[in-house]
């Protein structure tokens, strides 16, 4: 029971990915000034604006709508995104506990946060909370068939296993998924998945800050928004250590290769971090049918090519 | 200085009220967040939303109607929330000042906590009036 306590706020649950993904929050800021030919927020800069969030600033509560609901919102989304960060982790850090790290229960965790924000936008009865919701809906509609191929394709290629622990070991043993054309094809699919479910740039619709105005999250403020902080933070450290996990053979953690694991993790952020700062933001209608068709259609390719042993 | 208020000196978040403004105290607060002047190196962020903002940056002559929007950001704003009035118009109203629709600078309507002068200031001066309201919270 301790010993879950631990995992679960400890070390590779809640602190260590909130404290991991603020810094690889830095890290995406820094790069998108640095892209920009400006120099970018200190290094502490996510930690100043959680602790501001939580401890300064005032809460309001929508006066129009459901209080309990507009609250617990960002709770669930950080208890779900937490809860998938122990299941991504444990079997990263090649830490054996009963569990396995169960791809599908990880790819139904990982989705609670956008369901949270959804919730939370329309429990806050703002008009622009609730078009940003509508969005952020038909969003995961475009991109959770997607990922979930993407997911198929991995267990193909590990023949059948279902498990992280065997697929990081399997990889391991051999070579990483990606070195494969499949491996390609997946690796470009789940970046625009990833890029899509943590809503940066070309699929920031649900928060398009000009247009809408921070859309769902446009009535919380102080320390539930601080929580939505936390559960961006956490999911920005874990979508990349998935990819890590699935197709880049995860982390060797002895010696040098420690170095080697996070400029894993910081190379994919990166990736992420370019996409956003070279692209437009795209209409809801186009991003649907860029992940159900274009998406899609990749996604379908690499499945048939890793059924030819390609 | 305790953590609470070096944290929140550290990540002002600015919403930016813009009255009867002839929009060139807009271009040059905007000129603050551009390559040259930067103003993210101190965690200074504009942000869409009021109910995220830690500074409620006011420029242009407030007229009457201009007035009952700006006590209702004001009352949406969460607390504590700085004031900052930007410009000449802001300040004191300038060449409105005896305008027959002009309704009262900014200090007469809420509570200002730094004025910026100027018309317009330039960038340099909005930094300097912002350092100086955060030496000062």
């Amino acid at each position: 029971m301790a010993v879950s306590l631990f995992y679960f706020f400890v070390f590779p649950g809640l602190l260590f990915a909130a404290t991991i993904g603020a810094f690889l929050s830095w890290f995406d800021r820094k790069i998108t000034a640095r892209v920009q030919f400006r120099k970018g927020p200190p290094l502490l800069q996510p930690f100043y604006d959680f602790f501001k969030l939580l401890l300064v600033k005032e809460t309001i509560l929508p006066r129009h709508g459901s209080p309990l609901l507009f609250l617990l919102a960002p709770i669930f989304a950080v208890i779900g995104a937490t809860l998938a960060s122990v299941f991504i982790l444990l079997p990263l850090f090649s830490i054996n506990t009963g569990f396995k790290g169960d791809l599908l229960v990880i790819f139904y965790l990982l989705t609670i946060p956008s369901f949270s924000y959804i919730i939370g936008a329309l429990a806050s009865g703002n008009p622009l909370a609730a078009v940003g919701g509508s969005r952020e809906m038909k969003l995961i509609l475009g991109y959770e068939m997607t990922f979930i191929l993407v997911i198929a394709g991995i267990i193909m290629k590990c023949e059948q296993h279902f498990d992280l622990n065997t697929i990081i070991q399997t990889q391991q043993e051999g070579t990483p998924f990606i070195g494969s054309i499949s491996g390609v094809l997946l690796f470009i699919v789940a970046i625009f998945c990833i890029q899509a479910k943590l809503a940066l740039v070309p699929f920031d619709m649900p928060e398009a800050e000009t247009e809408i105005t921070e859309g769902i999250f446009i009535e919380y403020s102080g320390a539930a928004y601080a929580m939505i902080k936390l559960a961006k933070y956490i999911m920005l450290f874990i979508l990349p250590a998935l990819i890590v996990a699935m197709l880049m053979s995860g982390f060797n953690l002895h010696g040098i290769n420690i170095l080697w694991a996070i400029l894993k993790v910081l190379g994919v952020v990166l990736a992420l971090t370019l996409i956003r700062n070279t692209n437009p933001r795209v209409k809801i209608k186009q991003a649907i049918s860029f992940f159900m068709i274009w998406m899609n259609l990749i996604a379908v390719i690499a499945l048939v090519l890793i059924a030819f042993g390609l | 200085m305790g953590f609470k208020s070096y944290c929140f000196k550290k990540s002002l978040w600015v919403f930016h009220f813009g009255g009867a403004s002839c929009n060139n105290c807009d271009i040059e607060i905007l000129d603050c967040l551009t390559p040259r002047h930067d103003l993210e190196r101190f965690g200074i962020l504009l942000v869409g939303s009021i109910r995220h903002a830690d500074v409620l940056l006011v420029n242009g002559s407030i007229n009457r109607r201009d007035k009952e929007r700006l006590l209702e950001i004001y009352n949406q704003a969460p607390k504590p929330i700085l004031v900052v009035a930007i410009g000449a118009c802001g300040c004191t109203g300038g060449i409105f000042a005896e305008g027959m629709t002009f309704a009262g600078p900014v200090d007469k309507i809420i509570p200002v906590n730094a004025y910026i002068p100027g018309c317009p200031p330039k960038p340099e001066a909005i930094i300097a009036g912002i350092v100086k309201l955060v030496n000062n919270s």
